[in-house]
C-alpha cells in the first residue's frame, strides 16, 4: 500500500484555522496577563485571514482531495465566508457582554475557533465521516460555550439539555449513516449517489437510514419535532452565546442538509421531500403560534427561528416535482438565500439584545424594549428594520427571502403549503409588531442611556442598514447563491 | 421633457425628503423639521404637476414610462407608468400631503420630525403604488406603506391606538399575502414575467381565474374596505391622529379600489364577470347597511369612517357595472371622496384640537362661537351627502346612472344612499353646529385661525370646482377607461 501525499492546497483555510486554534490555546496559557485581549484579537484576525485564504484559494470548480473526503467547491466557499463573517460579528457583539459578566476568558475564543473549524469541516465534507466529525467538533464547542457562565444554574441546565439531546441526535445521525452504508456500500456522497442511480441499493435499508439522517439534520436546524432544545437553550445560554448558536451553525446545518440530501440522496428526493414537507409545515405552525405567547424575547426569537428554518426547508423540498428536476436549482438557491438572510437578521436581533444589556442587567424580556424610541430613536429604527424584515415586509431582505421561497413552492405546485405559510406569516407578524409596539408606542421604564462600545454601535448600525440595503438590491446575493449552487452541482 | 424621470421624482422626492426630515432628530429642531417637511411636500407636489399638464388624453397607453431591471433573477423590473386611471391619484396624493403637513403644524408637538417623515415617506410609497407596472414593485410599495401608517396610528393616536394599529396592520397584511401567492402563480403561468401589462394579455382557464380573483378580492377588499372585512377602518380612523385619518380616507382606501382596476378586471375578466353579482351584493350591503350604521354613531370620526365605507361601496359598485358611466363615476367618486372625507376629518380635527372630544353629544351650538368654521363644515357636509354642485354629487350620480343602465333595481337600491348620506351627514351637522350652546366649553371655542382657514379654503375650492366643472377630471380618464372596458369584454378563456 503506497501512501499518497494529499493536496493540502484546497484545505489551506481549515489548516490555518486549526493551527491558529492551537496558537490561541498556547497564548492563553503562557500570556495570562494580556490573554483576554490577545485571544480576542487573534481570533478576529484568524477569521479575517481565513476569509482571505478562502477567497484566494477559490477555484470556482469542484476539487476533491484527501482521498475524496474533502470537497472544495463554490458552495462551500460561499458558506465558509458567511460563517467567518457571522462568527466574527457575533464575537464582536458579545465581547462587552462577556466582559460585563466576567466570563470573557480566553478559552471562550478558543472554543469559538474550534466551533468555526468544525463548521468548516462540515461544509467541505464529501464523505459522511468528516461530516460527522465536523458536526461533533462544532457541537461539543457549542455545548461548552452554553455552559460558559458556569455559576449560572440556568446556563448549566441549558447546556446539559443541549448536550443530552444533541448527543442523541448525533447518535441518530450516525445510525442513519451506517444504514446508508449498509444499503450502498459507501459513505462517500458521490458514491452513494452513484449507487442510487444504478439502483443497486437496498431500498428498505436505505429508507430506514434516510429517516434517521433527516432526523439528525432536523435536530441541528432546530425544527419540529426536534425543536425542544431550541427555546430552552436560547433562553438559558448567555445572550452572547445565543447569538453564536442562532447564526453560523444554521449555515453549517444547511450545508449538511444540502450535502447529505442533495449531493448524496438526490435520487430519492421525493421521499425526503415528503418528510421535510411535514416537518416544515409543523415548524411554521408551531414556531409562529408558540412565539406569540412568549414574554421573553430570547424565547420568542427561538420560536421565530423555528418557523424561519421551516420556511427555509420549504425551498429545499420544492426541488423535484414528479421526477421533474427543472426547478431544483431555483428552489435550492432560494433556500440558501433564505438561510443567509436569516443569519443576517438573527445577528442584528440578538445584537440589539446585547446592546440593551449591561453589567447587572439582562435585556431579555420584550418589555425591556419599552420606549426605545425615546431612549434612542436610531437603534429603535434598526430594531424596526429587523422586526419588519423578519415579518417579511418589503424593502427589507426578509421579504425577498420569503418571496423567493414562496416562488419555489408555487412553482412546485404546493399551493396549500404556500397558503399555510402565508397565513402563518400573518400570525407571525403579530409578535414582531408587538416588539415594534413596545419600542414606539410605550413609554420607557428604564431611562438609562445606552452605552456600548463604539465598534458595536457601528457594526450594529451597519447590520441594520444592510438589512434594508439588501432589501433594496437583493440581486447580488440571490445570484451569488444560485451561481454557487450551479457551479457546485 | 420626457427625459426627466417624473414618476421616479414623484416617488423618491418625498421619501428622500422624509429621511432628511427624520435626520433633523429631536424635538429641539421641530421648527426646522416642520419647514423642511413643508418644503418637501410642496416639492413633491410640484414634480407631479407636469404629469397632468404633459398628459396626453388621447391615448390609453401608459405614459411617462420608466423601465429598468431591478432583480433580474426573478425578472422583477423597476417599471413605472401612468394612464388615465392612475395619474389623478398621484396629484391627489401629493396635494393631500401638503394639507396633512400643514394640518399637523401646531397640533403635533411630540416627535415632530418622525411624524412629518412618516407622512412624507408614505406619500412617496403611495405614489409608487399608483405608478408601478411591475407586480412585485406594486406589492413592495403596497406593503411598505403599511409601516408608516402603523407607526402614525400607534404613536400619535388616541387611547386605544395599539389595538387599532395592530388590527389595521394584520388585516391588510393577510389580504396582501394571499395576493402574493396569486402573483407568484401568474408569474409561473406567464413564463416568468411580473409585468402587469403582460398579464393583461395572458390567457387563463376559468378555475384559476376564479381563485386569482378571490385572492385579489380579499387583498383589495380589505383595503377598500368592503363589507364584511371593514371593521378595521372605524377603529383605525377613530384612533389615528387627524393627519392619519386624512391620508387613510383620502389615499389609502383608494389603493384597494385602484387594485381592482389594475389587477382584477383586466387580468381575470371572465372571473370578474362571473363573480360580479357577489361584488355587487357586497357593495350594496356596504352602501345601505353601513349607511344605517353611520346614522347611529355617537362619535363624529366613527360616523365619517362609516360614511367612507358606504361611499367606497359605491366605488366598487361602479366598477362592476362594466360600463363607462359606472367606472368613470366611480373614479370621480374616488377623487371627490379624497377631498371631501379628508376635509371632514380635518373639520373634526379642528374641533378635537379645541375640546379633545369627538362625541357629538359634547357639542352643540358651535356656530355661535365659530361661524367661519361652521360655514366650511356646512359645505363639506353637503358634499358628503352628495348635494348637486359639489364634487360628491358628480360621482354618485354617474354611478347611479351606470347602475340603472345595468339593472334598474340595483340602481334603485344604490340611489338610497343619497337619502341615507344626507340623513347621517346633516343630522350630525345639526347636532354639532346648531342649537343652543349647552356646554360651557363650547362657549369658549375660538374660531379657526389663518392656517386652518387656508387648508379648509383650498379644499372647499377643490370640492366646488370639481362639482361645477368635472370635465378636466373625466377627460383624463376617458380613453383609459374605454380601453379597460373593451379589454374586460374580451374573454381570456
Amino acid at each position: 500500500m503506497n501512501f499518497v501525499v494529499p493536496d493540502f492546497y484546497p484545505a489551506a483555510a481549515e489548516i490555518f484555522v486549526a493551527v491558529m486554534a492551537l496558537v490561541v490555546m498556547l497564548a492563553s496559557t503562557f500570556a495570562r496577563s494580556i490573554a483576554r485581549n490577545l485571544a480576542y484579537l487573534l481570533t478576529q484576525a484568524t477569521l479575517i485571514v481565513a476569509a482571505f485564504i478562502t477567497i484566494f484559494t477559490m477555484e470556482g470548480e469542484v476539487v476533491l482531495t484527501f482521498s475524496n473526503l474533502f470537497i472544495s467547491d463554490l458552495l462551500g466557499d460561499v458558506l465558509k465566508l458567511m460563517i467567518y463573517f457571522s462568527t466574527a460579528i457575533a464575537l464582536l457583539y458579545g465581547r462587552g457582554y462577556l466582559a460585563d459578566r466576567k466570563i470573557d476568558k480566553p478559552e471562550y475564543y478558543l472554543l469559538a475557533l474550534l466551533m468555526t473549524l468544525g463548521m468548516m469541516v462540515m461544509v467541505t465534507a464529501n464523505h459522511m465521516l468528516p461530516m460527522y466529525i465536523g458536526l461533533e467538533m462544532m457541537s461539543l464547542a457549542l455545548y461548552t460555550m452554553v455552559a460558559f457562565d458556569r455559576d449560572s444554574a440556568r446556563s448549566t441546565e441549558a447546556a446539559m439539555k443541549y448536550f443530552v439531546l444533541g448527543a442523541l441526535a448525533s447518535g441518530l445521525l450516525l445510525y442513519g449513516m451506517s444504514m446508508v452504508y449498509g444499503a450502498t456500500g459507501t459513505l462517500e456522497f458521490s458514491g452513494v449517489a452513484q449507487a442510487l442511480y444504478n439502483q443497486t441499493a437496498n431500498q428498505n435499508v436505505l429508507m430506514f437510514g434516510l429517516v434517521f439522517l433527516v432526523a439528525g439534520i432536523c435536530f441541528k436546524l432546530g425544527v419540529v419535532p426536534f425543536h425542544m432544545w431550541v427555546p430552552d437553550v436560547y433562553q438559558g445560554a448567555p445572550t452572547a452565546v445565543t447569538l453564536v448558536i442562532a447564526t453560523a451553525p444554521k449555515l453549517a446545518a444547511f450545508a449538511m442538509a444540502v450535502r447529505l440530501l442533495i449531493w448524496a440522496l438526490f435520487d430519492i428526493a421525493e421521499e425526503w421531500q415528503m418528510m421535510l414537507m411535514l416537518v416544515a409545515a409543523a415548524s411554521i405552525v408551531l414556531g409562529n403560534l408558540a412565539a406569540i405567547a412568549q414574554q421573553n424575547i430570547k424565547r420568542m426569537l427561538a420560536y421565530s427561528g423555528i418557523s424561519h428554518m421551516g420556511f427555509m426547508l420549504l425551498g429545499l423540498l420544492s426541488g423535484v416535482v414528479e421526477g421533474d428536476r427543472h426547478f431544483a436549482l431555483n428552489a435550492y438557491s432560494s433556500a440558501m438565500f433564505y438561510a443567509i438572510s436569516y443569519v443576517i437578521m438573527s445577528l442584528a436581533s440578538f445584537g440589539m439584545l446585547i446592546l440593551l444589556s449591561r453589567a447587572g442587567f439582562e435585556a431579555e424580556n420584550i418589555d425591556d424594549f419599552k420606549g426605545l424610541n425615546k431612549r434612542s430613536s436610531w437603534y429603535a429604527l434598526m430594531m424596526l428594520f429587523v422586526m419588519f424584515s423578519m415579518a417579511g415586509v418589503p424593502f427589507f431582505i426578509g421579504f425577498f427571502a420569503k418571496l423567493s421561497v414562496l416562488q419555489a413552492v408555487v412553482a412546485a405546485g404546493y399551493f396549500w403549503l404556500a397558503v399555510l405559510a402565508v397565513v402563518m406569516s400573518v400570525i407571525g407578524a403579530f409578535y414582531y409588531l408587538r416588539v415594534v409596539k413596545v419600542m414606539y408606542f410605550d413609554d420607557p421604564v428604564d431611562e438609562s442611556p445606552i452605552h456600548a462600545a463604539p465598534e458595536v454601535r457601528v457594526m450594529l448600525s451597519a447590520n441594520g442598514l444592510a438589512i434594508a440595503a439588501l432589501g433594496l438590491a437583493p440581486q447580488a446575493l440571490m445570484s451569488l447563491c444560485a451561481f454557487a449552487l450551479l457551479r457546485s452541482l | 421633457m420626457t427625459d426627466i424621470p417624473l414618476l421616479s421624482l414623484a416617488i423618491w422626492v418625498p421619501i428622500i425628503g422624509g429621511l432628511l426630515v427624520l435626520a433633523t432628530g429631536s424635538d429641539r429642531n421641530a421648527p426646522l423639521a416642520r419647514m423642511l417637511a413643508l418644503a418637501v411636500a410642496v416639492a413633491g407636489f410640484v414634480v407631479t404637476i407636469p404629469l397632468y399638464t404633459g398628459f396626453d388624453v388621447g391615448t390609453s397607453a401608459m405614459q411617462f414610462v420608466e423601465l429598468q431591471s431591478w432583480v433580474p433573477r426573478f425578472n422583477i423590473n423597476y417599471h413605472l407608468g401612468v394612464d388615465g386611471i392612475s395619474v389623478l391619484f398621484l396629484l391627489l396624493n401629493a396635494f393631500i400631503t401638503i394639507i396633512v403637513v400643514v394640518a399637523g403644524w401646531q397640533v403635533i408637538q411630540n416627535k415632530v420630525a418622525q411624524y412629518m417623515a412618516a407622512f412624507l415617506i408614505m406619500s412617496g410609497l403611495m405614489n409608487g403604488i399608483f405608478s408601478a407596472l411591475d407586480a412585485v414593485l406594486f406589492y413592495v410599495f403596497f406593503e411598505a406603506s403599511l409601516i408608516p401608517l402603523y407607526l402614525i396610528i400607534g404613536i400619535w393616536g388616541g387611547a386605544n391606538r395599539v389595538y387599532a394599529a395592530i388590527k389595521f396592520f394584520l388585516y391588510t397584511l393577510f389580504g396582501s399575502l394571499l395576493m402574493l401567492i396569486a402573483l407568484l402563480y401568474l408569474f409561473m403561468q406567464s413564463g416568468g414575467s411580473f409585468s402587469i401589462l403582460d398579464w393583461h394579455q395572458l390567457p387563463l382557464p376559468m378555475e384559476p381565474q376564479i381563485l386569482i380573483f378571490l385572492a385579489f378580492l380579499v387583498a383589495f377588499g380589505v383595503k377598500v374596505p368592503m363589507w364584511p372585512v371593514h371593521t378595521w377602518l372605524p377603529d383605525a380612523h377613530v384612533e389615528a391622529p387627524t393627519g392619519g385619518s386624512v391620508v387613510l380616507a383620502a389615499i389609502a382606501l383608494k389603493l384597494g379600489a385602484y387594485g381592482f382596476l389594475r389587477f382584477s378586471l383586466p387580468i381575470v375578466p371572465d372571473a370578474a364577470n362571473e363573480l360580479a353579482p357577489l361584488v355587487i351584493a357586497l357593495s350594496l350591503i356596504a352602501v345601505v347597511y353601513i349607511g344605517f350604521v353611520a346614522l347611529v354613531q355617537a362619535d363624529m370620526k366613527k360616523l365619517v369612517a362609516y360614511s367612507s365605507i358606504s361611499h367606497m361601496g359605491f366605488v366598487t359598485l361602479g366598477f362592476f357595472m362594466f360600463n363607462s358611466l359606472g367606472v368613470e363615476g366611480a373614479l370621480v367618486q374616488m377623487i371627490s371622496h379624497g377631498f371631501v372625507s379628508g376635509a371632514m376629518f380635518l373639520c373634526i380635527g379642528v374641533l378635537y384640537d379645541r375640546l379633545h372630544s369627538r362625541q357629538i353629544a359634547d357639542y352643540g351650538g358651535v356656530v355661535h362661537t365659530m361661524p367661519k368654521f361652521a360655514a366650511f363644515f356646512m359645505l363639506f357636509t353637503m358634499a358628503n351627502s352628495g348635494l348637486p354642485a359639489t364634487s360628491g354629487f358628480v360621482g354618485e350620480f354617474m354611478v347611479v346612472l351606470g347602475a340603472v343602465q345595468y339593472n334598474f333595481w340595483i340602481g334603485f337600491v344604490a340611489a338610497t344612499t343619497l337619502i341615507l348620506g344626507a340623513a347621517y351627514s346633516l343630522w350630525m351637522y345639526k347636532r354639532v353646529v346648531f342649537g343652543k350652546v349647552a356646554n360651557p366649553h363650547v362657549a369658549e371655542l375660538e374660531d379657526i385661525n389663518g392656517r386652518e382657514f387656508a387648508f379648509l379654503a383650498v379644499l372647499a375650492v377643490c370640492v366646488l370646482a370639481m362639482g361645477l366643472y368635472p370635465f378636466p377630471f373625466t377627460e383624463v380618464m376617458h380613453a383609459s377607461v374605454n380601453e379597460l372596458l373593451r379589454h374586460v369584454a374580451v374573454s381570456k378563456l
